[in-house]
């Protein structure tokens, strides 16, 4: 599904991904941690298409990002969903009407199957009663959740997630991380996430990846990478959890 | 570096990258002039926000400038016992000149100030990235309904600030220099009277061309300020900033050069 293969970026002469390869196959939940500029939103934003690599390659779907054209892309796109750090959710927009966006913009879908997609995809991140509020009047989980929805309503191959925990408290970074991995579950879809959080890491991951100074450090099933020897990664993550 | 080479860094090269950031902005928004029926409702939007809430201000403002134009020009025509050429004088010049100009001006200062800062914000707070990412057409959506609303909405203002700006021009008339108030509107209206273009006054339909011209780069380089707004408050701030210094600056170059091409 994703590939990633010696690929280099650096912004002002600074070097944040440093030959990084990986791939994600088809179905897999990918986690990846490391310290903060360590890059790992960049390999999401490599991923989706908002950066491209200064060397090597990726490969999404069948399709090199480098070389990818703008409306390949724009195609490409419908088949991801991303939640972003802050939900970037469209303030002057209502909760429905932020779901029904990409559905409005990129299909030509009759309003009653957007309908129909909005109030499933709110049904799965349990929102029905807030689809008239807007982003202002609910918490940041909800918002959460409401981008979540977002991302769903276009029924991705592909979702990435950009610290989805980041600016909640511990019960609701929970609560994300389970809905996170019941989606997965339920609909089988391809992610990639970033995290500063083992509990999210461990909750949401099939293959926890931890990454310093644009490299991979190691990669693995959640339980042997926070097991593991590697002095670095066991001083990144701490003591293993139970 | 020499010292070229750093100033060409940091003050030429900004420049010419906003300034292709603009136009690549403007040729957009002209490639998608055909979605505006699809987007109708929030282009009406932009028009109540950009031409109702800013009519109170352009009207106030005309109306003194037609007072000042009035006063300085009577003043200076009656040494030559030509006073009543004062309707004459503040007519064309508000007409041609005063009211585009300033009309843009006040939308300068209100409309693409509120549009850096509004997409401002939403590029630092990554909504905009998030329609990148959800392949929804940044231009068509955001940028197309507040660039046509305010194409539409400047000269609309310019018609009614004509209006004003000559009546205000006309209490001064009476009141100040003592002339009759229908021979200024006598005078006013025939220095209009000149005709060009289909038979219309030239004068009025120079001055509305000017003023649609003046609307679309006022709202396009308030656009493209605030969608190249980086690095959180500060940078909104600045982007709103430059939106007002550069929608000013090309008012007035442009009004230099559309002026010569319409009257020479």
């Amino acid at each position: 599904m994703i590939k990633l293969e010696n690929v280099y970026k650096a912004f002002s002469g600074q070097q944040v991904l440093d030959g990084l390869s990986f791939d994600v196959a088809e179905g897999e939940s990918l986690v990846i941690m490391g310290p903060s500029g360590a890059g790992k939103s960049v390999i999401l934003k490599h991923i989706i298409g908002l950066l491209q690599a200064d060397g090597g390659l990726v490969d999404v779907m069948g399709h090199n990002m480098s070389t990818i054209n703008s409306n390949q892309l724009q195609v490409l796109r419908r088949d991801m969903g991303y939640l972003f750090q802050h939900s970037a959710l469209i303030n002057w927009l209502s909760v429905y009407d932020n779901i029904a966006l990409p559905l409005r913009e990129t299909t030509d879908l009759s309003a009653s199957e957007i309908n129909a997609r909005v109030m499933e995809a709110l049904e799965l991140v349990y929102m029905q009663d807030a689809q008239q509020k807007f982003p202002s009047e609910i918490s940041g989980g909800m918002q959460k959740r409401v981008g979540l929805a977002r991302a769903l309503c276009t029924r991705p191959k592909l979702l990435l997630y950009d610290e989805p925990e980041a600016g909640l408290d511990p019960e609701m970074s929970g609560e994300i991380s389970r809905m996170i991995r019941r989606l997965k579950e339920e609909l089988g879809v391809t992610s990639v996430t970033v995290t500063h959080s083992v509990n999210c890491a461990l909750t949401i991951g099939d293959t926890l990846a931890v990454f310093e100074h644009g490299k991979l450090l190691l990669s693995g099933p959640p339980p042997e990478v926070l097991n593991s020897d590697h002095q670095r990664v066991r001083e990144f993550l701490g003591a293993p959890i139970d | 570096m020499n010292f070229v080479e750093r100033a060409g860094a940091k003050y030429l090269t900004p420049m010419f990258m906003a300034s292709g950031f603009g136009m690549s902005v403007a040729i957009g928004v002209l490639k998608r002039l055909t979605h505006v029926p699809r987007r109708w409702r929030s282009t009406l939007d932009q028009m109540h926000l950009s031409g109702i809430r800013s009519l109170h201000v352009v009207l106030f403002v005309i109306f003194f400038i037609g007072m000042i134009l009035a006063l300085q020009l009577g003043y200076e025509l009656s040494r030559y016992g030509q006073q009543e050429a004062v309707g004459f004088a503040v007519a064309i010049s508000m007409v041609r000149e005063m009211a585009p100009v300033m009309t843009a001006v006040v939308l300068a200062a209100s409309v693409a100030s509120a549009m850096a800062a509004e997409l401002g914000t939403m590029k630092v707070q990554e909504e905009i990235t998030a329609l990148e990412v959800m392949s929804v057409d940044v231009i068509s959506y955001l940028i197309v309904p507040r660039v046509v609303a305010l194409t539409l909405v400047a000269p609309m203002l310019t018609l009614l600030a004509n209006i004003v700006g000559i009546v205000g021009g006309g209490i001064i008339a009476e009141t100040q220099l003592n002339l009759d108030y229908d021979g200024y509107l006598t005078n006013a209206l025939n220095a209009l009277s000149e005709p060009g273009f289909l038979g219309l006054p030239k004068s009025i339909y120079a001055g509305i061309l000017k003023a649609t011209i003046f609307g679309f780069s006022v709202a396009v380089v308030g656009c493209s300020c605030g969608l190249q707004a980086t690095r959180g408050a500060s940078g909104v701030g600045n982007s709103t900033r430059a939106a007002v210094r550069n929608s000013i600056i090309l008012i007035i170059v442009l009004n230099f050069f559309l002026g010569k091409l319409i009257y020479t």
